[in-house]
């Protein structure tokens, strides 16, 4: 999801570690390439402009705590400021008041507002609300008959009038229908516009007075360009956004528009489209946005999954136990049970900077696949034949690989890739293992 | 589809600000020192707002600075350079969709969602029955809802056959079906739709290339044209979105729509560098007239422009 930009950080980052302290000489480099980092990421320029001023700010005033990196400490200056910027977590609508609640979807031409109303009107099904959908859309050919499709397939009712070419018309009569039925949400779909039109979006603002919602929300494509801030700040001034729904956010953009768009409307950004299919809108995390637009992978995610799944008691006895040349099969099948404590492979590597890479290339199903394999063979051994590997003989090989399931080379496989490890924690020894337990994984950043 | 008269009407309009821009832009290009730094910054927001990118703005700014040390300069060859810079990119980036010796000539279409396929092939299929030629449409959008309604839709409007199946229909199907009708009935143009997919999915990626395969098939020359259709809003994604179609499709030209916005479509100069491939037209409204030819100098110019549309029809 994020390659080359992530290489680039990881550069940048090795290069602020290497230093004792955050001084304006490394900060102003740092800065350079996060400001790079954004305009690829098609943050708005000028919205890079006052991102980096109070990111020197910030770091410059900021003492460097002990055991953390420069390197660690800038990142997490720019990680905060930029989830600051894109808002608070899972800001849900605001519904509440007299039944029904009106919510107006408005945007650019081609942005997804009817796949969005659409995926919108589930997930308030979902909450038990009683949900109408509304076909405003008179502009684009057979647009009526997409939401009419796309309710037909999630069992929620769609207003729509073929012979009405009138949106306010249309919305009007939608409204004494929802009252009668005892609807209590009604999501109207609005024709996608442009911003510069000044009669069209005059039109969308005498549709908003007269239908009253208590929710408008601007549908983004997340790959927008510059021009998303001209977008956001039109439509915003005209409609009074309340919120934001970013779409198409299961392609490959960096999505650096929802930056900008929240800087320049204020409005938040509530949910993010991530499929084509319907269940695919989720609430929006400005958490994970914020590593998606720095291309740094959830570093903060697996930092947390790391602690959780070692702790440092089992870390110390480990040492020890590498010290002293002991560490056995026990505790090697150990190691690889917390590896699968913090979660799938795909999952852990897609959280690493610098991993991006490997996707395409490793079969993560494969990969898990083998690791129950060596629990599995590992459970079959005796409580001498773990401590000792050295007494696993070639019978001792035949009756474990039939006690778990598996062939003698896949035993003989384990037995070397054990020996391998034992041989090179050994090197590591010094002091390398304690980190872990500490939340600073061996990972080049 | 005449662009006539667009670029004195673009450049009347916008004379305002564009003054504002060049007249700083003239006063601050010093001959000997070379180019100012707030210059400097002022042409780099203009050019990255545009959605050009940093490396090729790096890039034209260093040549900027390079000539402006170098040479005496008349304040007004500041801008004229910058256009320059911008003009030789797009060498060799216009060109028509092309003609066959033996009809119909296949056009596939593809592209991200929402970015404007069905519109822009009703109204490329205008633009040619206006011309006196024959047009048939393959509803090759069988996932999205009422995607084979909106191409009916335009067919009913432009007077054209719509050959399509049911939602849910192979697409490849649909195609082949399509081309059949076009040589039994001697159709001069095929275009066939396909639904919007984001290009780093590989599923999708591969019901294109079967598209293709199934059209090559039946008449080895086709496609004749494989169109990508990118949206002037979409900002650095263009770039990986034309890269990506084109290594698993082959693309042979670009459309690049909705320039009637205040999107500037800027991608499409380091997209171009770095891909070669034509730009055939560019969208600049809903209507089916609303589609020119690509025009590089009329694309530059509209990118000094630093309000309303980037480019507007002139109907």
């Amino acid at each position: 999801m994020f390659d080359a930009i992530s290489d680039k950080f990881n550069t940048i980052f090795s290069k602020v570690r290497g230093r004792a302290r955050l001084s304006e000489e490394n900060i102003s480099e740092a800065l350079r390439e996060i400001r790079l980092a954004l305009l690829e990421a098609d943050v708005n320029f000028k919205v890079v402009k006052s991102f980096t001023a109070s990111v020197r700010d910030k770091a410059l005033g900021t003492e460097v705590t002990p055991r953390v990196t420069p390197g660690q400490q800038f990142i997490k200056i720019v990680h905060d400021e930029l989830v600051g910027l894109l808002g608070i977590e899972g800001e849900g609508l605001s519904l509440s008041g007299p039944s029904p609640a009106v919510i107006m979807l408005v945007g650019l031409v081609g942005s997804g507002k009817t796949t969005t109303a659409g995926k919108l009107a589930l997930h308030l099904s979902k909450k038990s609300r009683n949900t109408l959908m509304v076909a405003a859309d008179t502009m684009r050919p057979a647009a009526r008959n997409q939401l009419v499709s796309i309710g037909q397939r999630i069992g929620i009712e769609v207003f729509s009038n073929d012979r009405e070419q009138s949106p306010n018309r249309i919305c009007a009569d939608a409204l004494s229908y929802a009252s009668k039925k005892g609807v209590d949400t009604v999501i109207i779909d609005t024709a996608g516009r442009l911003a510069v039109d000044e009669q069209l979006m005059g039109e969308l603002a005498a549709l908003k007075r007269a239908i009253a919602p208590r929710e408008v929300l601007l549908v983004a494509d997340s790959m927008s360009g510059q021009d998303a801030v001209t977008v956001a700040a039109k439509f915003h001034e005209a409609l009074g956004l309340t919120g934001v729904i970013l779409t198409k956010l299961d392609g490959d953009t960096r999505g650096g528009a929802a930056l900008s768009i929240k800087a320049v409307s204020g409005a938040p950004i509530k949910f993010a489209g991530v499929g084509e299919k319907l269940e695919d809108l989720m609430p929006f995390e400005p958490g994970r946005m914020a590593t998606r637009i720095l291309g740094m992978g959830d570093i903060i995610g697996l930092v947390e999954k790391a602690q959780s799944a070692v702790d440092e008691k089992q870390a110390k006895d480990l040492e020890r136990k590498v010290k002293k040349g002991d560490f056995s099969l026990d505790d090697f099948l150990d190691q690889i049970r917390s590896i699968k404590k913090m979660g799938s492979i795909e999952g852990i590597l897609g959280m690493m900077p610098g991993m991006k890479g490997l996707p395409a290339k490793v079969d993560y199903r494969e990969a898990e696949h083998e690791l129950k394999k060596i629990e599995a063979i590992i459970n079959s051994m005796t409580r001498r034949e773990r401590d000792n590997h050295a007494i696993i003989n070639g019978s001792r090989r035949k009756r474990i690989a039939a006690g778990s399931g598996t062939r003698v080379e896949d035993v003989n496989k384990l037995l070397k890739k054990y020996g391998a490890a034992k041989k090179m924690l050994k090197k590591l020894s010094k002091g390398g293992l304690k980190k872990i337990g500490r939340g600073n994984l061996p990972f080049p950043m | 589809m005449t662009g006539r008269g667009l670029i004195s009407s673009l450049l009347k309009g916008l004379s305002k600000t564009r003054h504002g821009f060049t007249d700083r832009l003239d006063s601050l290009i010093s001959g000997a020192h070379g180019l100012d730094g707030g210059l400097r910054d002022e042409i780099e927001e203009l050019l990255i707002t545009a959605d050009i990118g940093v490396v090729l703005t790096a890039r034209i700014l260093d040549d900027l600075s390079a000539w402006a040390a170098k040479n005496n300069v008349n304040p007004a060859e500041g801008t004229l350079r910058i256009k320059e810079s911008l003009l030789s990119i797009l060498e060799e980036s216009e060109g028509a969709i092309s003609a066959v010796d033996a009809p119909p000539a296949v056009v596939l279409v593809l592209g991200v969602n929402g970015t404007g396929k069905t519109t822009t092939i009703a109204k490329i299929a205008h633009d040619l029955t206006e011309h006196g030629k024959s047009v048939i449409l393959a509803a090759g959008d069988t996932f999205r809802d009422a995607a084979v309604e909106q191409l009916t839709v335009w067919g009913d409007r432009l007077g054209v056959e719509v050959v399509s199946q049911k939602q849910g229909a192979d697409p490849a199907a649909v195609a082949f079906d399509a081309l059949v009708r076009a040589q039994t009935r001697g159709i001069d143009y095929l275009f066939v739709d396909t639904a919007g997919r984001l290009h780093t999915k590989y599923n999708l990626m591969e019901e294109l290339k079967k598209i293709k395969r199934v059209l090559g098939d039946r008449m080895p020359a086709a496609p004749h044209e494989t169109l990508l259709v990118l949206d002037a809003g979409i900002g650095q994604n263009n770039i990986a979105q034309a890269k990506k179609f084109h290594e698993e499709v082959g693309i042979t030209g670009i459309v690049l729509t909705k320039l009637d916005g205040s999107a500037k479509g800027g991608a499409i100069f380091p997209l171009f560098a770095d891909l070669r491939i034509p730009i055939k037209y560019i969208g600049v409204g809903e209507g089916a007239d609303d589609l020119m030819p690509f025009d590089r100098h009329q694309f530059v110019e509209a990118l000094f422009s630093q309000d309303g549309a980037a480019i507007r029809s002139n109907r």
